[in-house]
């Protein structure tokens, strides 16, 4: 798969925002690649620890619990087998994969409806007003979301929403905006002066100015915000956890949890519903690496 | 929305601060308030279906003679510090060497990068599997480790250091990427200039990049720190908190209140000293790296 993964040298990925000026000096490539051993030998015995578990955890589904049982984890399947693929898909797999992917489509889209138009006050509006908001999604960057688990366990059984999937909806895009909001001022501010004033000169409205300036002027932080937010949603454990119950709102990672105890033994067919679970984002992977490398990167490089 | 009449002065085509408002109403609905609810919450007796009742200060004075509560905030501690101790070093060295762009590094980053695609709970089963005493990988290499019957989870240090270990798996991947960007952004003429004065590549990670990459180091750290709070999920799915309780860090503690033995009050009063913690180590975060400034402190992202 790693030539479908290789990395082009990665200068473009912060795409340069501002104009070339003359006097700015570019930024030089690289000279010439030193040779550094101990780092390459770390790095090798650091493939050994992340390869390792990945490699077992894609044998182990080609195997069957006999020969996972027999032949230990490392073993090449024998008789290579599409049997757990079948009983992960006939197990309610698919149901649960609807409903991420129906979670997962919701909050990305609230999380970048939201987080926009926060960015757009934020960067463009001048009042205290606007910094205070800007501060308490700063600070709300680390509230974790297991501290509040249980007042927000007690806001949605009152909105009574609780087993439904908006309950899972609400709360998970709330706790993805701090980092997009973070990620759209960003990118907002580095919006020419300049290409505002000359809009406002056409007397255009704050609408028009969104719609037509700063949101194609910020679609590279808008899809981060996409996939972060997607990632997010996809992953989460906890609000499934506490505020869904029944089998029709089981999202994929709770039902992952579930498998536990309905293969018990088989565990070729529990690591089948975890490699089938990760498929969709490594699909991502492959097609937005950039968005998401750059999401990532930037909840620390600010 | 208030959309004002165009008129050709400083404030047309600005927006009020009325667009923020949806956003920020919906945060604070979701995650502020609760945050303060949380704390009054500790101070009541809940079930979770009935009303929750006010009972003062009695969450917390048994909070204070409960063992189970002090073992959690200590486990919490030392396993907050490891995982820095382990993560930082590690992840460190990664990213500088990852910020290079050599095609072999480029290459290998890439599949560094995987276990950030799944879940807690995905990556958790996968090495609960490698650890399972009987059909494990630990069952073959155990008894190098010093465990015979390849019991690791079933020991209380095996169990801790396994918690360790795997959210390192999972977490040190965000943190490499983190300091790629950081010694991305280290200016090139610093090491240029180091090399035509003889400094070789020990002397520049240490003169040069380990400076440039403070307030990286502290972002990192701070999420690091966040992050060990409250690895829950894996203690949840490898662990359930044992041996025991010898693996039953803070969140593990507060769910076990809440949602199993459902006395909400009293893990709300856990959950509030997650909220302190967490939210001083915020504040620090925004003092520390300056984020609030109102300037773009990098081109792009």
């Amino acid at each position: 798969m790693t030539d479908v993964l290789h990395g082009r040298p990665r200068d473009g990925v912060r795409t340069p925002k501002r104009t070339p000026v003359a006097s700015r000096p570019r930024r030089r490539r690289r000279g010439l690649p030193r040779r550094n051993y101990p780092a390459g030998l770390g790095s090798l015995i650091w493939l050994g620890i992340v390869g390792l578990p990945l490699y077992v955890l894609v044998a182990a589904t080609f195997q069957t619990r006999n020969g996972y049982i027999d032949h230990g984890p490392l073993a090449l399947p024998d008789h290579p087998t599409l049997a757990n693929y079948r009983r992960v898909l006939t197990s309610g797999f698919l149901h649960y994969l609807l409903n991420t992917a129906l979670v997962t489509a919701v909050c990305a889209a609230l999380v970048i409806v939201l987080s926009v138009t926060v960015g757009y006050s934020v960067v463009r509006t001048r009042s205290r007003t606007s910094r205070r908001i800007f501060q308490i999604f700063l600070l709300g960057l680390a509230i974790p979301s297991q501290a509040v688990i249980i007042p927000i366990y007690l806001v949605i059984t009152k909105l009574h929403l609780y087993d439904t999937l908006l309950a899972v909806i609400l709360p998970t895009a709330a706790f993805s905006l701090p980092v997009s909001v973070l990620i759209l001022v960003g990118t907002m501010r580095d919006i020419d002066e300049e290409m505002y004033e000359s809009m406002a000169l056409d007397g255009a409205s704050p609408t028009r100015v969104l719609l037509q300036l700063v949101v194609p002027l910020s679609r590279s932080g808008i899809s981060t915000v996409g996939v972060m937010s997607a990632l997010h949603a996809w992953n989460g454990f906890l609000f499934p956890l506490i505020l869904t119950q029944s089998k029709s709102n089981r999202l994929l990672t709770l039902g992952l949890y579930d498998y536990v105890g309905e293969f018990r033994v088989d565990t070729p067919a529990l690591l089948t519903a975890v490699v089938l679970s990760i498929v969709p984002i490594f699909l991502v992977y492959l097609f937005a690496r950039r968005q998401l490398i750059n999401g990532l990167m930037g909840v620390g490089g600010k | 929305m208030a959309d004002a009449v165009p008129r050709h002065s400083k404030s047309v085509g600005r927006p009020s601060v009325a667009w923020a408002l949806p956003g920020a109403l919906f945060f604070v609905f979701f995650a502020v308030a609760p945050m303060i609810l949380v704390v009054a919450l500790a101070f009541t007796d809940w079930d979770g279906i009935g009303t929750p009742q006010w009972t003062g200060l009695s969450n917390w004075t048994r909070l204070w003679d409960d063992p189970d509560t002090h073992q959690a905030i200590r486990l919490s501690l030392v396993l907050t510090v490891l995982t820095w101790l382990v993560q930082t070093p590690l992840a460190l060295l990664l990213g500088v060497w990852a910020a290079g762009h050599q095609r072999n590094r480029a290459v290998l980053s890439a599949i560094f990068f995987l276990p950030l695609l799944g879940s807690s709970v995905a990556l958790a089963l996968v090495w609960k599997s490698l650890l399972d005493p009987n059909f494990g990988l630990i069952a073959d290499i155990g008894p190098a480790l010093g465990f015979e019957d390849g019991d690791l989870l079933g020991s209380s240090t095996g169990a801790f250091g396994a918690v360790l270990f795997v959210t390192a798996w999972q977490f040190i991947p965000l943190h490499t990427l983190i300091y790629q960007g950081g010694a991305r952004a280290v200016p090139r003429s610093l090491y240029d200039a180091a090399a035509i004065d003889g400094a070789g590549t020990v002397r520049q990670f240490f003169s040069i990049t380990l400076p440039q990459l403070r307030n990286t180091i502290v972002t990192s750290s701070v999420i690091m720190v966040v992050g060990a709070l409250t690895f829950f999920d894996t203690v949840l799915i490898l662990t359930k908190g044992g041996p025991g309780t010898d693996t039953t860090i803070m969140p593990y503690l507060m769910y076990k209140n809440g949602f199993q033995a459902f006395d909400l009050g009293y893990a709300s009063a856990v959950a509030t000293i997650l909220v302190v913690v967490a939210t001083t180590v915020s504040l620090l975060l925004v003092r520390l790296t300056g984020f609030t400034a109102m300037r773009s402190t990098r081109e792009g992202m």
